[in-house]
């Protein structure tokens, strides 16, 4: 009998301590990005560094601006927006409100298959099919540019954008559509009056953590979007951004170089920039079930 | 325009856009069957790369990911499990809950390469681990714990409350209510997320970059203090940093790790469909 | 060893107090569920409780086992003695053990009529193979089940008609061996037939067991309670003898509610 209370109470202690887990992880997370990176702001300050219009991290001077790099990510990740939103909600639209069952699953099943190809595969895939038919279509001298990286990208972000919006609308208590439809509505009208304002902040959310995962997307976007460390002006030239930086890089560095350290403080900006998106994103969320 | 009319076309415009969605990955999964299939042979998938890894086959790379993806699962799946048990039946609706579930959203959206820094900077650095596969697995435990913590709860709260009253009624503690009238039902849900979970685990790549992977060895690793070629990772260099490297060699690299991740997938689907035709409650 | 603990119960005297409540009040979260609530249940009794919908009877019956605790809000003030001992200071487990429950729907677990009677047995002390069967055996003797699952113990427990399973789930809090059990409404879901046989056991559990019997059901109250209490809105309006709550009530309300003009 006494053995049995302290076995469980062992065993309840550890479930507490795995359920604050995560709280541990994340703090760790931080913890260690800065504890690597931090050194790095004693030597270039931080208005240099995200300011700065030159990455040339191993020439002599080091030039460490990753201005080139944040453009590289906003511009790619905008037009992975313009891909997948659009499309996500209306699909997710399509899948909850009028497919036929049957249809639905496979649909889902779909795109649960795109959730689950990896990205170094869609990398490979790009490489081998899209960037030449963007350099064959613009008539490019390469076809790695920041389009094809945002045609990948937002395809990758859009199995989160459907499933999560799709929830949403699953979440519209039926009663609302059923008012409309008594009224006279057809379906069509329900869905653009009714049911889109109830699931708009789950639709805005699952819009946000898609965003998300775009920022934070390194191997595909690494391998077809060219690299090149230059602020871009348009769609169509090869862009860098800040994860294949890092991906890309350090390999290369020196451990306590300040290359090394750049890299990491290229990982805390990322990092609170995903932090608050998903804050952001399950605030909506959350808003949305009350 | 007629309202019936209007909404044909909006139907219409709707389906285009799911068309557009579900294309590319039949699209993606024809091209990879297509130039991929013929370039599996059992000599690929078991023996070793030669000349530069022009020749021969990948099995160290299937190997690597296979050591990677069980010892990760080996520290994830416990910690997964019980933070769910925790979440699920013993935490309140406090402070400290929305903590957890606001941290579990965070880890979740971390990029996959920040998790390489952090796996670099914790384990390979700070712990001493070094550039091993214990370093890589443990980067990717903490990575896939939100998808087994978010699986297992799911697979927790679908187990009727009744059954806790039942058994906590007959005098059981809450522990071993837990683990004879909980637990028991919510396995194959626990096993569905993480087999999913393990999918996801061996298609990384970003994570695995510094902390683990290998450009080449020519011996398996033998204990977890190596390093160890992945078959992503291998993907990676040998589709960007070889020259020369017949295009049939990376389409079959490419088949075997979307095989093995979509092998796993297809299992857990099967098991989470006969879970919902066997269930008795 | 049933018996016997029965029949010591008995010894001690036809009218001693098992169960005491003292002004107990009980909150879920800012509503009122139950106002200071005085009454004695009586060893070997069947307590009736009866009550429309949200008067506090099962709000009542879940705190004598103490699963109101479970519920998010829950507060309490008051005092519940069992055998003259406050149930608070008594350690949940073993007080549970003591006080069974019978739920509404049949609670039977998606595991075998043999696994399911042994379930709570089985955890409190390790008992060996034989004496598990021989547990087995009496308790679903007690709630007269034994004839018709005798031949198929290993079965799946959700094969067996609703009226089985109740029984079933009567067995599996007899195996606990408690000495008192709290029926919630246990025949709600059942037809008349299953509805008797359950009536049935209780009548013959009483001679060993003190039962409280919450029911919606007043006719069910009228047929095997030997005190009534009728509750409304979180109160206790009156207990008495069974026969006279249903002759002669001393409140109109209770006469009201008897009759079916509310509720």
């Amino acid at each position: 009998m006494k053995l049995r209370q302290i076995k469980e109470f062992v065993i309840e202690k550890l479930i507490f301590l795995s359920g604050i887990a995560s709280i541990l992880f994340v703090v760790l997370i931080f913890v260690f990005l800065l504890k690597e990176g931090i050194a790095f702001f004693r030597e270039v300050p931080a208005k240099d560094f995200i300011g700065g219009k030159y990455w040339y991290p191993i020439s002599d001077p080091e030039r460490f601006g990753i201005l080139p790099l944040i453009l590289g990510s906003l511009l790619v990740t905008f037009g992975a927006i313009l891909v997948s939103v659009p499309v996500s909600i209306a699909c997710a639209f399509y899948i909850s409100e009028v497919a036929p069952v049957k249809l639905k699953d496979i649909l889902k099943t779909g795109i649960e298959m795109l959730a689950a190809i990896p990205s170094v595969v869609l990398g490979f895939i790009g490489m081998t099919t899209l960037v030449p038919w963007v350099k064959k279509i613009f008539h490019l001298p390469t076809g790695l540019t920041a389009l094809s990286g945002s045609i990948m990208l937002g395809l990758m972000a859009m199995p989160t954008i459907i499933s999560i919006s799709e929830d949403a609308i699953n979440a519209v208590p039926k009663s609302y559509k059923e008012g409309a439809l008594a009224l006279g509505a057809t379906r069509w009208q329900a869905m653009y009056r009714v049911v889109i304002h109830a699931a708009l902040p789950g639709i805005i959310a699952a819009s946000m953590l898609g965003i998300g995962r775009v920022i934070g997307e390194t191997m595909a976007v690494m391998m077809i979007t060219g690299n090149a460390a230059v602020i871009p002006q348009t769609f169509l030239q090869p862009v860098r951004t800040l994860t294949a930086t890092i991906a890309a890089e350090m390999g290369e560095t020196v451990h306590g170089s300040n290359h090394y350290y750049s890299l990491f403080a290229i990982g805390i900006i990322l990092f609170v920039l995903t932090f608050i998106i998903n804050i952001t994103a399950d605030m909506f969320l959350h808003r949305n079930k009350k | 325009m007629k309202t019936t009319t209007k909404q044909k076309i909006a139907f219409s415009i709707l389906f285009l856009c799911t068309i557009i969605v579900v294309l590319p990955v039949l699209f993606v999964l024809g091209v990879i069957i297509k130039n991929g299939a013929k370039g599996i042979s059992w000599q690929f998938l078991t023996t070793m790369p030669s000349d530069g890894m022009r020749q021969g086959g990948i099995y160290p790379a299937i190997v690597g990911t296979l050591y990677l993806v069980s010892l990760s699962i080996v520290f994830s799946l416990p910690v997964g499990v019980m933070a769910a048990i925790y979440l699920n039946e013993y935490a309140k609706d406090n402070l400290l809950t929305r903590l957890i579930r606001l941290a579990i959203v965070n880890l979740a959206g971390v990029s996959s390469v920040v998790y390489g820094l952090f796996g670099l900077a914790l384990f390979v650095t700070f712990m001493k681990f070094g550039v091993s596969i214990l370093s890589g697995a443990l980067t990717l435990a903490i990575m896939n714990l939100p998808v087994i913590i978010t699986a297992s709860r799911e697979a927790l709260a679908s187990v009727p409350y009744s059954f806790r009253e039942v058994s906590l009624s007959l005098g059981l503690s809450r522990w071993q209510t837990i683990r004879h009238s909980v637990l028991p039902f919510a396995i194959p849900g626990i096993l569905t997320g993480a087999i999913l979970s393990l999918a996801r685990a061996a298609g990384e790549t970003a994570p695995i970059l510094f902390t683990v992977a290998a450009f080449y060895l020519p011996n398996l690793p033998v204990s977890v203090f190596d390093q160890a070629m992945a078959l992503p990772y291998h993907l990676y260099i040998i589709s960007t940093q070889i020259p020369n490297i017949s295009i049939q060699t990376r389409y079959a690299t490419a088949f075997v790790l979307v095989g093995i991740v979509f092998t796993m997938n297809i299992i857990a689907v099967i098991l989470r469909s006969r879970l919902r035709k066997k269930k008795k409650w | 060893m049933v018996e016997n603990k029965g029949k010591s119960q008995k010894e001690k005297g036809k009218s001693q107090v098992k169960i005491e409540v003292k002004e107990l009040n009980i909150w879920f979260g800012k509503v009122l569920a139950l106002k200071s609530l005085n009454l004695e249940i009586q060893s070997n009794e069947i307590l009736g409780v009866i009550g429309p919908a949200s008067s506090g009877k099962t709000s009542f019956l879940r705190q004598l086992n103490r699963l109101n605790e479970l519920e998010a809000g829950f507060r309490m003030e008051g005092e519940v003695l069992l055998d003259e001992r406050d149930i608070c200071r008594i350690k949940p487990e073993h007080l549970r053990k003591n006080i069974g429950m019978i739920f509404a729907l049949p609670q039977v677990l998606p595991i075998s009529i043999y696994d399911n009677v042994v379930y709570g047995v089985r955890m409190h002390d390790g008992k060996s193979k034989s004496e598990l069967d021989a547990i087995v055996e009496d308790s679903l003797k007690a709630s007269f089940l034994w004839d018709e699952v005798k031949d198929r113990l290993k079965e799946f427990a959700t094969k067996l008609s609703g009226g089985q399973q109740q029984r079933l789930c009567i067995s599996r809090t007899l195996a606990v061996r408690p000495e008192v059990i709290l029926f919630d409404e246990p025949c709600s879901g059942l037809d008349p037939i299953s509805t008797a046989k359950v009536e049935e056991s209780m009548l013959r559990l009483k001679e060993q067991y003190t039962i409280v019997l919450v029911t919606n059901n007043t006719k069910q109250a009228a047929r095997v309670a030997d005190r009534t209490a009728f509750f409304l809105m979180g109160e206790l309006i009156e207990i008495d003898k069974t026969h006279k709550i249903f002759t002669a009530p001393q409140d109109k309300r209770t006469e009201d509610y008897i009759q079916g003009r509310f509720g």
